[in-house]
This record gives C-alpha cells, sequence and structure tokens, in this order.
C-alpha cells in the first residue's frame, strides 16, 4: 500500500499553481476593455486569478487525497481491517491539527473577525473541549455515557453557587468545579461498574436527567427553573473588564482604550486553553499505563482482567477524569454567559457532544475537533431553517455514517512509534491466517 | 513445596456447577497439562485460579499464599499470568501496545521483558507496529503467550494454545513452551484438547471429566491408558 506523501503532494500542488498562475495571469488577469472615451485599455483582474490559482491547488489536492485513498483501498482489499484510513489519518493529524491550531490562535488577529466570529469561536472550542473529554470516556475506555452534560451541570453550577453564596472567585472556582465534577464522576461510576453497552448507556442517561431534575426541583439552592443570574464575569488574573477603564482595570493597566470586545478575546483565549489542556492531557495520558489500559478495556475487558488490570480503577479514572473536564467547561460556561439554568443541560446537550465524538471517530482528538467544527458551525450555518436543520443535521449525520462508517477520522493511532518508521506491505499482511 | 495447589475447589456461573470439587498440584519448573473433552471445565478452572469467576468452596494456593479470596488484579501481581482462551489479543492496538499492557502489571520496566519477548518469538518483533487484529492466527497466539511473558511469570497459564492452527505452528509453540520451562524453569499449566502432543510435552496431566478430576499420572502414563486412547486420542 502507498498512502499519500504529503511532502510530494504540497510539492505537486505548488507546481500545478504555477502552472496555473503562468496561464491564467495574461489570461484571465489582463483584459482589454473599451474606455467610455472610445480607447483601448488594459483592466487587471488578479483577485480572480488568484481566485482560480487558489481552485486548481485546492482541487490537485483533493485529487491527490482521492487517489491515494482509492489506492490505498484497492491494496486493502479486506475492509474489515483496520488501519484503512491509517496513512491518510496521520495525514491529517500532521498537517490539520498544527494549521487548525494556528488559525485558532490568530483568530482574533484575523481582520473581518468580529465580535461575532469570536462568539462562535468560543461556541465551537466549548464543544470541542466537551468532546474531548468525553472521548476519554467513550472513545478510549470504551465505556457508551449519555448523561455528560450532568458533568457540565455540575461543573457550570459549582461556580454559580461558589461565587454566589461564598463569593469565590472564578480562578479559585475553576479547579473546585473540577473537582466536584470529578467527584460525581466517581460516584456514577461506582454503580455502573459492572455493566456494559446498552445498560451502561441507560443508566448515564438516567443519571444525567436525574442531575438536571435535581437542579429544577431544588429552588432553595438552585433558583429552580429560574436559574440563577449575575454569576461573576471573569477576570484577568484580578484585573476585572469595565468599560470604565479606571485604574484598577485591565484597560487601563494595560494604557488602552476599554473595549467590550477584551473581555470577548480574553474568553476565547481561556477556552482555547482549557481546550488545548484537555487534549494534551489526552495525549499525554494515552501514552501511559493507564490511558494504555483504558483502550485494553475498550478492547477486550476479559482479557485486561486476565493480565492484572485493575478494571474498577481503570473505569473508574475514566469516568473521573473524563468528568473533570466537563466541570471546567461547566465553569467556563457560567462564566461566560453569567446566568445558567437547568435548561442548558438537557438531553440534547449530551447527544451533540456524544454525536461530535462518534463522528469524529471515536478515540481521534483532531477527529473531535473537525466533528465539532463542522456540526456546530453547521447549526449556525443553517440558523435560518430554523426547526429544518435539525432535518439537515440528521440526514448529514446519516451521510457521514454511510460515507466513512468508523466516523471522520477513523483510525486509531498507534502511541508507540518505532524510530525506524517501517511501513508493513500488504502482501505481509495478508499472509499466512491461522 | 507446591507451586500451586487446588484443594476440593468447586465454581460455576449460576445454576450451572462447572467445577466439582477439583484437586489439583503444580510443583515448580514442571508443565502439567490439564486434558478434557468441551466443555469439562477446563477454562472455567484456570479462569477460577485468577479468581474470575471466584471459587465456591474449596481452597486455592500460589507459593504458599492463599489467594482463594484475593482480588483477580492482586492474584495476578504474584507472579502469574494467563494466555486465555481465544487468544483475546488487543486487535486495534499495536504488538507493542499489546505487550506493553501484559508488562504493567509487574510495574517495572517493560524494556528488558519487550526484548526477551522479540528473542523469543522474533514474527512478534518483525511485527510490533502492526495491529494486532491484523496478525494471522498463529501470531495472535504468539502474541497472547509474549504478552503473558510480559510481566515474568513464574507460573504460565496456557489455555488451548494450538487452537485452529497448523500442525507446524503448533510445534513450534510447543517447542517454544519446552525450551522455555527447560532454560528458563518456567512452571506451566497447560489446558489442551490436542491430547497426544500436550501429553508427550508435559511432565504430568489431569484429565478433567465434566467438572471432576478422573485419572492423574505422568504424560507417558497417561498416553499408555486405553481409557485416554479411546477417549481423546480417537482410540489409536
Ligand atoms: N460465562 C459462563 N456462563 C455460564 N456458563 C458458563 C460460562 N462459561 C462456561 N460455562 C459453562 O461451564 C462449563 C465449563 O465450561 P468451560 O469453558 O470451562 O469448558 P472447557 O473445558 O474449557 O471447554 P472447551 O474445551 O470447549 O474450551 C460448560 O458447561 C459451560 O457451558
Ligand atoms: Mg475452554
Amino acid at each position: 500500500m502507498r498512502g499519500l506523501d504529503p511532502q510530494a503532494a504540497l510539492k505537486d500542488m505548488l507546481l500545478a499553481g504555477l502552472v496555473a498562475l503562468g496561464l491564467f495571469a495574461p489570461l484571465v488577469g489582463l483584459r482589454t476593455d473599451v474606455a467610455p472615451t472610445g480607447a483601448l485599455f488594459i483592466r487587471t483582474r488578479w483577485t480572480d486569478v488568484a481566485i482560480i490559482v487558489g481552485l486548481v491547488m485546492a482541487g490537485r489536492l483533493a485529487m491527490h487525497i482521492f487517489l491515494a485513498r482509492r489506492e490505498a483501498r484497492a491494496a486493502m482489499a479486506d475492509l474489515s481491517k483496520p488501519g484503512r484510513f491509517a496513512t491518510q489519518a496521520a495525514w491529517l493529524a500532521r498537517i490539520l491539527g498544527p494549521v487548525l491550531l494556528g488559525v485558532a490562535l490568530l483568530l482574533p488577529a484575523i481582520p473581518g473577525v468580529g465580535r461575532y466570529e469570536l462568539d462562535l469561536g468560543i461556541l465551537v472550542l466549548t464543544y470541542i473541549m466537551l468532546g474531548w473529554g468525553l472521548n476519554i470516556v467513550v472513545g478510549l475506555a470504551g465505556l457508551l455515557d449519555l448523561g455528560y452534560v450532568a458533568f457540565y451541570a455540575v461543573g457550570a453550577y459549582s461556580y454559580a453557587l461558589l461565587a454566589q453564596y461564598f463569593g469565590f472567585s472564578f480562578w479559585l472556582c475553576l479547579p473546585l468545579a473540577g473537582i466536584l465534577s470529578a467527584f460525581w464522576g466517581i460516584l456514577l461510576g461506582f454503580p455502573v461498574l459492572r455493566l456494559r453497552g446498552d445498560y451502561l448507556a441507560i443508566v448515564t442517561l438516567a443519571f444525567g436527567e436525574i442531575i438536571r431534575i435535581v437542579l429544577l426541583n431544588w429552588v432553595s439552592l438552585t433558583g429552580g427553573s429560574n436559574g440563577i443570574s449575575g454569576i461573576p464575569r471573569p477576570s484577568f488574573f484580578g484585573l476585572p473588564f469595565s468599560m470604565e477603564g479606571g485604574p484598577g482595570t485591565f484597560a487601563g493597566f494595560f494604557g488602552i482604550e476599554p473595549s467590550p470586545v477584551h473581555r470577548v478575546i480574553f474568553l476565547y483565549y481561556l477556552i482555547l486553553a482549557l481546550a488545548m489542556l484537555t487534549n494534551w492531557v489526552s495525549v499525554r495520558l494515552r501514552r501511559q499505563p493507564l490511558g494504555r489500559a483504558w483502550e485494553a478495556m475498550r478492547e477486550d475487558e476479559i482479557a485486561c482482567r486476565s493480565l492484572g488490570i485493575n478494571i474498577r480503577n481503570t473505569k473508574l479514572s475514566a469516568f473521573m477524569i473524563g468528568a473533570m473536564f466537563g466541570g471546567f467547561a461547566g465553569a467556563f460556561f457560567a462564566t461566560r454567559q453569567g446566568f445558567i439554568s437547568p435548561e442548558s443541560f438537557t438531553f440534547i446537550e449530551s447527544a451533540i457532544i456524544l454525536a461530535i465524538v462518534v463522528l469524529g471517530g471515536l478515540g481521534s482528538q483532531i477527529g473531535v475537533a473537525i466533528a465539532a467544527i463542522v456540526m456546530i458551525g453547521g447549526f449556525e450555518l443553517f440558523r435560518d431553517l430554523e426547526e429544518w436543520r435539525m432535518l439537515v443535521f440528521g440526514a448529514a449525520m446519516v451521510l457521514i455514517m454511510v460515507w466513512r462508517p468508523r466516523g471522520l477520522v477513523g483510525s486509531r493511532q498507534p502511541t508507540v512509534v518505532l524510530r525506524e518508521r517501517r511501513r508493513i506491505g500488504s502482501e505481509h499482511v495478508a499472509e499466512g491466517r491461522g | 513445596m507446591t507451586m500451586l495447589h487446588l484443594d476440593n475447589v468447586t465454581a460455576g456461573y449460576g445454576a450451572v456447577q462447572a467445577l466439582k470439587g477439583v484437586t489439583i498440584e503444580v510443583h515448580p519448573g514442571e508443565i502439567v497439562t490439564l486434558i478434557g473433552a468441551n466443555g469439562a471445565g477446563k477454562s472455567t478452572l484456570l479462569m477460577t485460579l485468577c479468581g474470575d469467576p471466584r471459587a465456591r468452596s474449596g481452597r486455592i494456593s500460589f507459593e504458599g499464599r492463599d489467594i482463594t479470596q484475593m482480588p483477580t488484579h492482586e492474584i495476578m501481581q504474584l507472579g502469574l499470568a494467563q494466555a486465555p482462551e481465544g487468544r483475546r489479543i488487543f486487535p486495534r492496538m499495536t504488538v507493542r501496545e499489546n505487550l506493553l499492557i501484559g508488562a504493567q502489571v509487574a510495574g517495572h520496566d517493560p524494556g528488558p521483558e519487550l526484548e526477551r519477548v522479540f528473542a523469543i518469538f522474533p514474527r512478534l518483533h518483525e511485527r510490533q507496529a502492526q495491529r494486532g487484529g491484523t496478525l494471522s492466527g498463529g501470531e495472535q497466539q504468539m502474541l497472547a503467550i509474549g504478552r503473558a511473558l510480559m510481566s515474568r511469570p513464574r507460573l504460565l497459564l496456557l489455555d488451548e494454545p494450538s487452537l485452529g492452527l497448523a500442525p507446524l505452528i503448533v510445534r513450534m509453540i510447543f517447542d517454544t513452551i519446552r525450551r522455555l520451562n527447560a532454560e528458563e524453569g518456567l512452571t506451566v499449566l497447560l489446558v489442551e484438547q490436542n491430547a497426544n502432543q500436550a501429553l508427550r510435552l508435559a511432565h504430568r496431566g489431569y484429565v478433567l471429566v465434566t467438572g471432576q478430576i478422573t485419572m492423574a499420572g505422568t504424560g507417558a502414563e497417561l498416553l499408555a491408558r486405553p481409557e485416554v486412547r479411546e477417549a481423546y486420542l480417537g482410540g489409536h
């Protein structure tokens, strides 16, 4: 099997771009027009040329990916084999990851990106973070959790209540929200230790609903369906964002003009940092014995037991760490909204997060990010369609599952890579089946 | 001193009584085989001494320590390891990752063990970056045994390693077991349907029939018994 060679593909793409530039610069870029005076003059259309060259390059790249995929598929006639998209996924992870991160880091500085785009970015990043958190439970440990939103809610209410009753600051509450959610993760974990598959799904679903219903009915503490408002907004490490711009504020301290965008930008980077922390921890853990035990447990619980892996601790730790990140995201959600109510934590949220993980390819970090961008961005794009967007969304899900049954990036990356990157040929793979 | 001692052990699943008072002994440095028909309770015996399912009565001890009620993961830390029936390798993880998981219970640096397993099964070294599920049946069995060896056990439990393998591969695997036993003094409890080869390999053997031991003796003795030849060797 010869997969996509990213370097060759990029080189070829640039070459195609150069050829296109050579051809279309004179053909399209320069055009003679008749001026009102009747004289001929040359009008330049460099934007059009740029668009055409861009299209040619994109098309060329798409062609490479398509051909590499077809070749890979032909080489591996046995479709049941995993790793069918391995080369492509590796390529995606190597190129797309850094590119996406770069775009994310520079987003507030990109011209034309205003408050609306940043708010959308914050929303997408929140779901990416939730997706990565749930991915630990579902993608790595293989525990189907339909009530993940419960931990998001616990995190949000932890912050809101701690701030309201004790006046704790966001920076103090953030770790506390994580710890409390982790605690609830363990609490959920204990009763479901012996459950698998569908049974586990039902109990976690119920757990999510129980948390929401408790929040709804414990009016004296949570305000019930009225929710909690006036949740303190985050400060820039102690410097509040304020329109007055006094000496103790963010704008005053840095000597800049106060603007409401500052807080949005700060929130944006905050969630970006939290999401990257989630990613970093997941990636690190996967290389550690704990993460390896999660994956092994997903593959075969009985084998794990016969190898002396403590299934109870492995499961509880997956629930705990997954829940902790849900809690962080919840605290962030509360401080960003300034208002929370049980309505924000319904089952549909769990379903969306789970859909992101499944569409992303169960266990793939970059897949989850792409799925979140596509789904949350898609929701936004089709906002005008109102209820119809659920239909579009459903259709898109079906299409993706038909087109890619293993998810967008449906291939697990090995966590131990050899120094000599030897590729095993299909001729060896096919050899000697028992 | 006996290494492993099962004393009148009963075990089962719900209403099914799979072991009805089994007593066996394994001494250090021995290869002991357990033969029996399908459903006799051989796998149940191996699993019971790992604590899953738990023995309902009787006593199991390993190197003098009572492990009857010990949690499974603690039993596996004592120096025994199992290559379970049907191999049960982790299909989406690479060969190398599969092996590393085997070492996790021991808690030591897996490097030297990895070298050792690769020396025993050079095939696995070639395939270390390949996903477990794409290995051939024989390679998967090597992986299952190699994975069990990663914790450097003193007692290796093997459940039907010859299952579904070509005679040549079976011989290679049995040779490996013999070599590990002779050269490193590894004690082996081998469950087999392939009675002929198993009894030739083992120092001693037990015959299990519907949850009870009906015969015991050296490999050669059992091979010579007409009942054994009748029931397990196709009457030759
Ligand atoms: N998980 C289980 N639940 C219920 N009954 C079981 C379970 N596992 C095994 N049994 C029953 O226990 C008995 C012994 O099964 P066991 O797997 O130990 O047999 P075995 O000797 O290993 O057979 P084989 O050679 O076919 O592997 C059988 O009657 C079987 O049906
Ligand atoms: Mg069996």
